[in-house]
């Protein structure tokens, strides 16, 4: 599904449409494409867009602001909130929430703390390594 | 102007085989509600009492402002209607349509109309006759939009389209949500298709509504866990948990009151949860229905 916005939703992808949203949302932060203080697309514009319902974009925006993402002001819409590093602060929360969903699965697997530590060293190298192929 | 686009407050309608009872609705102005429910679960009959078309038996029934049958005649001006049932004049053109709707109806968008014809592929010169039924579909679906009715009541509005129609309707009614004074009710068994667009979800069943609230709450309530139950454990009961699916250790228990602290409460009882995971409308929609008509044969 394209847009105005150039968002992509997927319907194979199990998480609600709301979280895609958001998640698209804060790349678009992330990558610098939306700056500080820049206005977002109205909550009718976006669902319009994207052909979803109105509700659902709400729940995003709601989201957003209360993670401090965006900022609402009543009658003009939203905006890119503040912070010279939200953009990094989003990146942090990722980061945060898969190093939990890491520490979780290795668990589950009956990992031992060093077992993990040394996959992540693992992921890491392989990561260089592909990143020097590349250059 | 009243503060809801349409309601209905403990509707009954009583067939030989059939029975409507205690419908109660209500769609504020703004929204698209999806209207979902098995073959013969009562949709077509709430959406033809809404358009006076079945008159109720009991309870009243109010749209756009006006009170239903009484005043449906007025009600129509702002209503657009499409049924599967809905029949255009086979040895007439489209375009004959297209002039005929125009005459009656002075909220006519010529511009939209002629945008209309372009995004659903269609003919004006053709007759009905030679149309496909994804092109009868497309065709009434325009004469209707082409009006901007502040109401548009759609009975399976995307039943039996290829996927692109289908892309290209439901875009068209999100479209019409730009617009925040004007609402969709539609009835689908597509619930991929209400997933995407609906802001309310309604459920049907056996004449009965066994569910109506906002979609995102719906999504929000519905959760599979996943757990794992270390022998000589039993899965406690949990209020909220309305099933309860055990195979050796695993067990799968499905809730439509989800809360944080139910997997943290399976935990405490020395279970270990696997995962939580989000549900489909469609698998809702399963769900609620057999639980309703467990909860009726219990």
């Amino acid at each position: 599904m394209l847009s105005d916005t150039g968002f992509v939703l997927s319907q194979a992808d199990g998480r609600p449409m709301y979280l895609q949203i958001i998640e698209q949302i804060r790349q678009r932060i992330a990558v610098g494409d939306w700056p500080a203080g820049e206005q977002l697309p109205s909550i009718r514009q976006l669902a319009t867009d994207l052909g979803v319902s109105v509700i659902t974009i709400k729940r995003a925006y709601f989201e957003l602001e209360r993670e401090g993402v965006i900022l609402t002001q009543h009658g003009k819409g939203s905006i890119v909130a503040n912070g010279a590093n939200v953009g990094s602060r989003i990146h942090e929360q990722d980061l945060a929430k898969h190093l939990e969903q890491v520490a979780r699965i290795g668990a589950l697997l009956g990992l031992t703390p060093k077992e993990i530590q040394a996959r992540l060293r693992e992921a890491l190298e392989r990561l260089t390594a592909t990143g020097k192929e590349r250059t | 102007m009243s503060d809801v686009a349409l309601k209905l407050d403990g509707v009954g309608k009583h067939y030989k085989f059939f029975e409507l009872d205690d419908v109660r609705l209500e769609l504020p102005h703004g929204h698209i509600m999806g209207f979902i429910g098995p073959n013969g679960a009562g949709k077509s009959t709430t959406i033809r009492i809404l358009m006076g078309l079945v008159h109720q038996d009991r309870g009243e029934v109010t749209v756009l402002g006006h009170r239903m049958p009484e005043d449906q005649a007025a009600a129509k001006w702002d209503i657009g209607f499409a049924s599967e049932d809905m029949r255009l004049y086979n040895e007439a053109t489209l375009d004959w349509h297209l002039r005929f709707v125009r005459s009656i109806f002075p909220s006519w968008d010529e511009q939209y109309a002629q945008l209309l014809l372009k995004r659903f592929d269609l003919k004006p010169a053709q007759h009905i006759k030679g149309l496909s039924h994804g092109q009868r579909t497309k065709a009434a679906l325009l004469l209707v939009l082409a009006r901007r009715p502040r109401l548009l009541i759609l009975d399976e509005p995307t039943t039996g389209l290829d996927p692109v129609a289908r892309h290209e309707i439901l875009r068209e009614l999100t479209d019409v949500m730009s617009d925040d004074r004007r609402s969709i009710l539609f009835s689908s068994h597509n619930t991929q298709d209400v997933e995407q667009i609906s802001d309310q979800i309604t459920f049907i069943d056996r004449g009965r509504i066994i569910d109506s609230r906002d979609k995102e709450t719906f999504i929000d309530r519905w959760r599979r866990i996943r757990v794992e139950l270390p022998s000589g454990i039993q899965m406690p009961a949990l209020t909220g948990v309305i099933d309860i699916q055990q195979s050796g250790r695993l067990a799968v228990a499905t809730t439509n009151a989800f809360d944080g602290v139910m997997p943290r409460a399976y935990e405490a009882a020395g279970i270990h949860v696997h995962a939580v995971e989000n549900m489909t409308l469609e698998e809702i929609f399963v769900q609620n229905v057999q639980h309703s008509r467990e909860g009726e044969h219990a």
